[in-house]
């Protein structure tokens, strides 16, 4: 009942082709971003800002451009986290070497290098399969690190390899505070993922799709394979790369190549397995789910069981966490924007499912 | 009725965790200055984490059991765990900088990582930052770096004192001259910053060095220890952590390199980097900035008001008290609480905040006889801390395993100034630049200071 879509009715193309065709998807996606722009800034504190919104929001962009890849292409890439450290020291030696770069400008063509680096090794996707490609993509993750680390030139000579992000400006104003800090991101992020969303549902995502399902079939009725895998690795390290300049001009301000290690890589996979695979919304839900549960269980452990020894509860902490990840998997292998969906098609009959 | 006591028990549970989660936090007392705790439990730096931690939470509950807290201050704290991690890391620093009637006193990260991470937020939210024994190198100069504090030691300074005493053991520092030296380092911040010094070093002296990376963590070396064979170096500086550092012996063994020539650094050298590898560890060398073992009286009042009749005290294994990790918690804990002290000379005997704090520990004067009082003389280095120098000029022991226990070899070994200063002025002038800073001048604060007095 709550979600009949009866009495809507689309008279002409234009409704036909909306992004979300039911009124209350569209009034409920109103009402997040209202949310996100407006209401968060007004009760959300510097905590909150600064280690749970920021790091959600650009691990969700992060697993929103490995979704790109992985999800709707179906090319499986252990590579992200490599090049999100493309982004970031690409945005970090923009901004140092060019006097007078504008940020944004930075952060496009750091998202535009990490682009042109992942095409390089999306090459072999054209031979390679599956689990097969994972492996030449995980070649990219060490060897991005690798090449950070031993030229020194990427992060100016620091002798600890650590690239220090410049202050953030635009236009003369400053995103200095939490807060300004999170308004930036989530506008990179809300205009990025409405990107996504479209090129989901047009004629890329539709080409994409079919690589993924079969990419024979797709071949035969004349899909250009090797231009639509490169162009799904493009776009995906372009999301990725401006991931990592965000993490490290947004959130974290310094950063080490170590902070974009084969660990991060899997976490965004499992980001997009947990979240669901070739969904938008499930970026988000996977990353809300690995970002902020452990964090969650860190603050609820100490609350619910005191006077527990914390050596015990710092395990138990990943006990949970890696518990919560089987039953998840059990109950809902597509994910949980799966769930979300299934929810949908519940509420649409309920309370008379017959 | 049931009913309505269920929903009202949840609607408290719910209205007591949301108020966790906010910045609000479990209520402090007026009369308490708060410590935070970004340990690490899990993962493969555990030992460290909870060794170090562990000896400094002892060491501030026996403060506040012995003498009631500093001056009648009691010291809080509160844990947070960052499993090593830089993000976790800043999450720590974000739940507890505003906890404690007057915030975040002074933040240990305990990461080289983390500290990188901070230091920009720290500086803004006027929270001092004490990275003891490892951190950003260059944060020694204080008038670029005001919160920051590498004390004891930096990791430039520990290696001009590693270079010492090899010279010393190759009979001085002439003989350096073609000997072959290898840095088998940690692929990490941590691991790196020893590079340039290591080098200007090898330039001035005339040995050659080679610098291997191991990736983090470490637990296979075959590959770096089969070169490191076909170098025959003379002497191998392990600059490890962890698990890295028992695999670095272990293979070392297997590859034939003799273990009384290889030289760990201060996170090296520690009972847990070596007991697990057995055999291979005995007559390795490492150095350090205290000994292990509980003849102290501080440990030892440790023991008694913090272990004793069967209380528990912050480490599982109450064995560990006395061993290298717990000792450098101790004397984490000695740190803050006289950087307290000396703020409360000036700022009275009351809570503190941070940047109070901070005068604290930038006029921190730990001699002989403040070491005596608090029990802790032979136990660490003597320390003077001084705007232009964050650092201190506290010296370098060395200690070599003998397959129980570690056994002190040397005498404090002063660390080289004339290499280590220069450099550091120079790469924080260059961040200085980058960041658009202008350094402090401390002549002028120094007369303001006086004059306030007088």
């Amino acid at each position: 009942m709550i979600y009949r879509e009866a009495g809507q009715f689309k008279d002409g193309y234009a409704a036909d082709e909306q992004i979300f065709p039911i009124r209350q998807d569209r009034y409920g996606i109103v009402f997040i971003l209202v949310l996100a722009f407006v209401g968060v800034p007004l009760i959300a504190n510097d905590y909150w800002f600064s280690a749970i919104l920021i790091p959600f929001l650009i691990l969700s962009l992060a697993a929103l451009g490995l979704n790109i890849l992985t999800g709707y292409t179906g090319q499986l890439s252990l590579g992200t986290a490599g090049f999100m450290a493309v982004g970031a020291f690409a945005a970090f030696n923009f901004m140092l070497r060019v006097p007078g770069m504008p940020l944004l400008a930075a952060f496009i063509l750091a998202g535009l290098t990490a682009a042109a680096v992942g095409v390089v090794f999306g090459l072999p996707s054209l031979r390679i399969k599956g689990f097969y490609l994972a492996v030449a993509t995980l070649a990219a993750q060490f060897f991005i690190e690798w090449v950070l680390v031993k030229f020194p030139w990427f992060s100016n000579y620091n002798p600890s390899g650590v690239i220090s992000a410049q202050p953030m400006e635009i236009l003369g104003y400053a995103f200095d505070t939490p807060a300004r800090k999170y308004m930036l991101t989530l506008c990179i992020v809300a205009v990025l993922a409405l990107a996504a969303k479209n090129m989901a549902r047009c004629e890329t995502g539709r080409v994409w799709m079919a690589v993924r399902d079969m990419d024979i079939a797709a071949e035969v009725i004349g899909i250009p394979i090797l231009k639509t895998k490169l162009l799904a690795f493009a776009v995906s390290s372009f999301y990725c790369g401006v991931a990592g300049a965000l993490w490290a001009f947004a959130y974290l301000g310094a950063v080490e190549p170590a902070a974009f290690d084969l660990g991060r890589s899997f976490q965004i996979l499992f980001m997009i397995i947990l979240g669901g695979v070739g969904t938008v919304l499930g970026s988000f839900l996977g990353a809300a789910f690995i970002v902020l549960l452990p964090i969650f269980l860190n603050v609820f452990a100490h609350i619910l069981l005191p006077g527990v020894s914390s050596s015990l509860l710092s395990n138990l902490e990943l006990i949970v966490f890696g518990s919560f990840i089987i039953f998840f998997l059990i109950v809902e292998p597509h994910g949980l924007a799966r769930l979300w969906q299934i929810g949908k098609e519940k509420l649409r009959l309920w309370p008379f499912p017959h | 009725m049931r009913k309505l006591t269920v929903g009202l028990k949840r609607a408290a549970l719910c209205v007591a965790v949301g108020g966790m989660i906010g910045a609000a936090g479990p209520a402090f007392a007026a009369g308490e200055q708060f410590v935070p705790v970004p340990i690490y439990r899990v993962g493969p730096y555990a030992a460290g984490g909870t060794g170090i931690f562990g000896g400094m939470m002892d060491y501030m509950q026996m403060i506040n059991a012995r003498d009631g807290g500093v001056n009648g201050v009691k010291l809080t704290w509160e844990e947070c765990e960052t499993e090593y991690k830089n993000d976790r890391g800043v999450e720590c620093y974000e739940r507890l900088k505003k906890k404690g009637p007057t915030g975040a006193t002074v933040f240990h990260p305990l990461s080289t990582g983390i500290t990188y991470s901070v230091i920009e937020r720290a500086t803004a939210d006027k929270i001092p930052v004490i990275s003891m024994g490892y951190g950003r190198t260059d944060a020694s100069d204080g008038r670029i770096f005001p919160y920051i504090f590498p004390l004891i030691t930096n990791y430039w300074s520990q290696s001009t004192a590693k270079i010492k005493f090899i010279g010393q053991r190759e009979g001085g520092m002439d003989k350096l001259k073609g000997k072959k030296l290898v840095n088998l380092y940690h692929g990490s911040a941590y691991g790196k910053e020893t590079i340039p010094v290591l080098d200007i070093q090898a330039k001035k002296y005339g040995f050659e060095v080679t610098h291997i990376e191991v990736a983090h963590p470490g637990n296979e070396q075959q590959s770096q220890w089969l070169q490191i064979r076909q170098i025959k170096p003379d002497w191998v500086i392990l600059r490890g952590w962890g698990v890295m550092n028992p695999t670095a012996l272990k293979t070392a063994q297997k590859v034939g390199f003799p273990a009384d020539k290889i030289l760990g650094v201060w996170w090296s050298g520690a009972e847990e980097d070596v007991l697990p590898a057995g055999d291979a560890a005995k007559g390795y060398i490492a150095s350090g900035f205290h000994p292990s073992g509980t003849d102290f009286p501080v440990i030892q009042d440790i023991q008694k008001l913090v272990y004793g009749g069967g209380k528990k005290g912050n480490m599982d294994d109450p064995r560990r008290v006395g061993t290298i990790y717990y000792n450098r918690g101790v004397i984490h804990g000695i740190i803050t609480v006289e950087a307290i002290r000396t703020a409360q000379e000036k700022y009275g005997k009351k809570p503190l905040t941070g940047e109070q704090v901070r005068w604290g520990i930038e006029n921190l004067n730990i001699d002989d006889k403040v070491l005596k009082r608090i029990g802790a003389y032979g136990l660490m280095p003597t320390l003077k801390v001084s705007c232009l120098d964050h650092e201190g000029g506290g010296g370098v022991k060395f200690q070599q395993w003998d397959g129980t226990k570690w056994v002190v070899i040397s005498d404090w070994f002063q660390t080289d100034q004339s290499i280590v200063r220069p450099m550091i002025e120079d790469s924080a002038a260059k961040y200085a630049k980058e960041k658009n800073l202008a350094p402090r001048d401390c002549a002028k604060e120094a007369a303001a200071e006086g004059k306030k007095k007088s």
